[in-house]
């Protein structure tokens, strides 16, 4: 699998960090313990295409988020994580 | 059809022609007592302990595929009962002694193989791990013996203990541990759930979960609607696709878990043997591969093979652990998709759903626990409550905070 990184280009999957899910939202500091909990513990772990958190540990360290297909690894989009709009 | 020696003569004589299927292929009946979603090892299981231990026979056990497309024919078939917490050992000793009957409980030679399961360890922090595993295992009446270097020498003499690196300081036996037959596994539940009148349907995808008013009613498949008050879900790595055909969303991601055997050579390794200082664990088949297998690739894949990283990384630690098998060839490599939970131990448990039963959450231990997990996946279903063995593996103790943590690492995403 090769990711394209938007600063560094194509390169191996294996100089990437992978940091999983990356549309949950971070709750607010006096949210209930239960939205704390699903937003820690609990994953939509899709078929299919999937935003995720991958870092470029080996090359420039920025955080991506990878649009992936689950099954065959196509990769539809890779972003730097700070020009993502937040999915709602 | 009982299987015996004096069948096998007898057919024998009459060129093998009395042999019948070994289980039926029944349509869905419209109505069962309890369905189980998921024809794998935890699956048939659950049916035939349903039907032994709880008298239920109107149950179905639904395969999407057939009977060991799955995790089943995907694992590297080794049995053990080396947990360190209460939560799991008393489960995983249950599944043992299971293991050590099954052969003569199913009638089917499921070749259970006791060689020992080795668990080396390269530093004095690692032997203090494993000395507190092992007082742990024997406090809950399990076999354990801490080898030094010279005993594990004795028992292994071709591992490398000439690394400076990761010398060998000894290791974690546990006798009774081995291997099965994975695939005879499956077939023996099979038939021998069959045989009590347990219907199995192949090629039957489930599509939906009929709920309302907060009970189950039954299944949606691609062989019409299933009808039953009670449907366990034993699906592995594809638990969340299969439960949020009913709401629910999991503490579970899917990973792939690749396998491996190289070509066929003497006998040259006669127990199980895990490396201390990387992810591999090693055996040898008795048509003479080795069997060995790593860690998971390291992010969500559903697809039933892996990537070239990976393969790297096993071979490196299997020549790190034995560096005569840098001669081998690799002749196949396979995956298998896991149901890694948030803290590592497994889900057997009611949902918030009045009649929908979880089984999940394996990460790469699925195999070993088949016997158990069946048999306390069918108690929990039956008597709608779990069974003391399976107590705390409860869907609800990521929010209560009563994780079953057996690395002490905290239950998060990407523990793994």
């Amino acid at each position: 699998m090769r990711i394209q990184c938007p600063h560094c280009g194509e390169r191996g999957s294996e100089e990437f960090l992978f940091r999983g899910a990356a549309d949950p939202q971070r709750p607010a500091a006096d949210a209930s313990a239960e939205a704390w909990s699903d937003y820690v513990h609990l994953r939509d772990n899709p078929v299919g295409p999937y935003n995720e958190l991958w870092q470029h540990q080996h090359g420039c360290r920025r955080w991506l988020v990878v649009n992936r297909d689950t099954t065959t690894h196509e990769i539809f989009s890779v972003i730097d994580a700070a020009n993502r709009e937040r999915v709602a | 059809m009982s299987y015996s020696f004096l069948r096998i003569a007898r057919e024998a004589l009459r060129g093998g022609t009395g042999w019948s299927r070994a289980w039926r292929d029944p349509a869905p009946k419209p109505q069962y007592d309890a369905i189980v979603v998921g024809g794998g090892g935890h699956g048939l299981a659950t049916g035939y302990y349903l039907a032994k231990e709880h008298g239920l026979t109107n149950v179905a056990v639904l395969e999407r595929g057939w009977i060991g497309s799955g995790n089943a024919g995907r694992n590297t078939t080794i049995i053990r009962s080396n947990y360190l917490l209460p939560g799991n050992e008393p489960f995983y000793e249950h599944s043992m002694k299971l293991w050590e009957g099954l052969e003569q409980d199913l009638n089917f030679n499921t070749m259970v193989s006791q060689r020992g399961v080795l668990n080396l360890f390269h530093s004095d922090a690692a032997r203090d791990a494993a000395a507190r595993r092992g007082n742990a295992m024997r406090l809950n009446g399990v076999d354990a013996e801490l080898l030094d270097a010279a005993q594990v020498r004795a028992m292994v003499p071709q591992l490398e203990f000439a690394s400076t690196r990761f010398p060998i300081k000894g290791g974690l036996l546990q006798k009774r541990g081995g291997t099965a037959r994975h695939d005879a596994v499956v077939w023996g539940y099979a038939r021998a759930a069959d045989r009590r009148g347990v219907d199995i349907i192949q090629n039957c995808e489930v599509t939906g979960i009929r709920v309302e008013g907060g009970r189950v009613l039954g299944v949606e498949t691609t062989r019409g609607f299933i009808g039953s008050a009670k449907v366990g879900l034993a699906c592995a790595g594809h638990s969340s696709v299969v439960a949020a055909m009913a709401g629910l969303r999991l503490p579970i991601e899917s990973h792939v878990l690749q396998a491996f055997v190289s070509e066929a050579i003497k006998p040259m390794i006669d127990t199980v043997v895990t490396f201390g200082a990387g992810h591999f664990y090693i055996s040898q088949s008795d048509k003479g591969s080795l069997v060995f297998g790593g860690d998971i690739d390291g992010y969500n894949s559903y697809a039933q093979r892996g990537n070239m990283p990976l393969v790297e990384d096993v071979a490196e630690a299997c020549v790190a652990l034995l560096p005569q098998s840098s001669r081998l060839r690799m002749l196949r490599s396979w995956g298998g998709v896991m149901d890694m939970s948030m803290d590592g131990s497994p889900i057997i448990d009611r949902t918030p759903i009045d009649g929908l039963y979880l089984n999940a959450g394996w990460c790469y231990g699925g195999f070993k626990a088949t016997p158990a997990s069946g048999w306390c996946f069918a108690h929990t279903i039956a008597r709608n409550e779990a069974h003391a063995l399976n107590a705390a593996m409860r869907l609800d103790r990521f929010a209560s905070g009563a994780v079953i943590d057996e690395k002490g690492a905290g239950a998060q995403p990407n523990l793994h």
